[in-house]
């Protein structure tokens, strides 16, 4: 059968829409409160010669995660029926916690993780710390424990207000 | 196309990364806190991943099908171009923390460096791999300060470690004729021209821990950029043992 150019494209745009929610959906393996789009390291699903074309960025070159959330991607784009998909990782531009959204810093904090700090010189001084406030009780008298935590992507921290320890997302 | 000088630099970038990554891998369930037994394998797994890429883009370069597991698991100890530093054993945890910032006190702005390399498969590496080093650099420097002005016994072995350890940095620095070649093309960045950023930050920690620089005297010179290793053999009799028994294995 025979489609009108018009009817191609909406059925493009269609594609490359229901290919977007898809990708855009896909939980962080680690941290599943947020989804890959949160977190920015989904950096485009286009549509080139009628493949959808994905493309991902680890957010620490060793992250084990890098593997599993590929897989999850294909895993979703196949689920929403789109069976011509390509993922590629691309280093460039390299991830920084800037590309977090507003709705992934409110999910992680909700989660219990918080936010990663505004970004300091990558010189930063020996023994400094970030102000971080707790993301339960919300006081600032919070203390580092260590510098890495649970995921190569987070450190350490305890509340001295409400005694709780929790993660900070590391600032990057 | 084919390049054996670019190939051969990336995976002497790969070797550093790859072989200080599984040393301090080798620390897994022996640290001294929970804490820092994550923090090293933290620290492993970066270097693991920047080693993966340049192995990976060797791979690219030589264009010979060799993947990254290739040059990790399936080549011998004179096959490996990594400087010697980084494959002494790991000694106690002083020593351990003292190579660490030894060796990420050069590679942080070495790869600043090479983050504005002319070959954009080594920038792009370089620009990521820069904010781990950061890392790196800070917490072992915050050890080594905790370490050398803290008790007798903890002093004791900051200075032992540094005095065992400074007869290696100099081929931190050292460049062959192959290297120079990609200095002059803007694809490499000139190590020596490094050195005066590297001891800033040394002696800025050296003085913070209350300790002095080693003096110098019996400098180790070369050696691992020629494939000629002194530890690398047994290392690596452990780490490929499981891939050579089962070759091609998946999991």
């Amino acid at each position: 059968m025979d489609t009108k150019p018009d009817e191609a494209h909406a059925i493009g745009d269609e594609l490359l829409a229901r290919a977007r929610a898809a990708a855009a959906a896909v939980p962080d393996p680690e941290i599943p409160a947020v989804t890959i789009a949160d977190l920015g390291i989904l950096k485009g699903v286009e549509r080139r010669d009628g493949i959808i074309e994905v493309t991902l960025t680890p957010t620490y070159t060793g992250c084990p995660a890098t593997l599993p959330i590929r897989i999850d991607v294909e895993t979703a784009l196949l689920a929403a029926g789109i069976t011509d998909a390509r993922v590629h990782i691309a280093l460039s531009p390299p991830w920084t916690t800037d590309d977090i959204t507003d709705e992934g810093r409110r999910k992680l904090r909700a989660y219990g993780i918080a936010p990663p700090p505004p970004r300091h010189s990558e010189n930063g001084a020996l023994f400094s710390s970030p102000a971080v406030a707790c993301p339960r009780c919300g006081s600032s008298a919070t203390q580092r424990i260590s510098e890495f935590g649970s995921t190569p992507c987070k450190a350490l921290w305890r509340c001295q207000a409400c005694r709780e320890p929790f993660d900070v997302f590391k600032c990057l | 196309m084919s390049d054996p000088r670019l190939a051969s630099y990336a995976l002497s970038l790969g070797d550093d990364a790859l072989v200080l990554g599984h040393r301090l891998s080798q620390w897994s369930s022996r640290a001294p806190t929970l804490e820092e037994d994550i923090a090293l394998s933290n620290l492993a797994l970066d270097l693991i991943g920047q080693a993966r890429l340049f192995y990976t883009l060797a791979g690219e370069v030589e264009g010979n099908g060799h993947n990254e597991d290739h040059y990790a698991y399936f080549r011998e100890p004179e096959a490996f171009r990594n400087i010697l530093l980084v494959e002494l054993p790991n000694g106690d945890f002083a020593h351990t923390m003292v190579r660490q910032l030894l060796y990420a006190a050069f590679v942080h702005p070495y790869f600043q460096a090479l983050a504005r390399s002319v070959h954009g498969g080594l920038s792009d590496i370089a620009a990521k791999a820069v904010k781990e080093m950061a890392y790196h650099v800070r917490h072992s420097a915050e050890w080594v300060i905790r370490l050398g002005d803290g008790t007798d016994e903890s002093r004791r072995r900051t200075i032992a470690a540094f005095e065992a350890l400074w007869p290696y940095v100099d081929e931190l620095f050292e460049s062959d004729a192959d290297e120079h070649v990609l200095i002059e093309a803007g694809i490499a960045p000139d190590r020596e021209a490094l050195r005066a950023t590297w001891e800033n930050v040394i002696d800025r920690v050296l003085g913070e821990a209350q300790l002095k620089r080693p003096d110098a005297g019996g400098l180790v010179q070369g050696g691992g950029r020629t494939g000629h290793h002194v530890h690398l053999a047994e290392m690596l009799a452990g780490m490929q043992s499981l891939a050579r028994a089962h070759p091609g294995a998946v999991w």
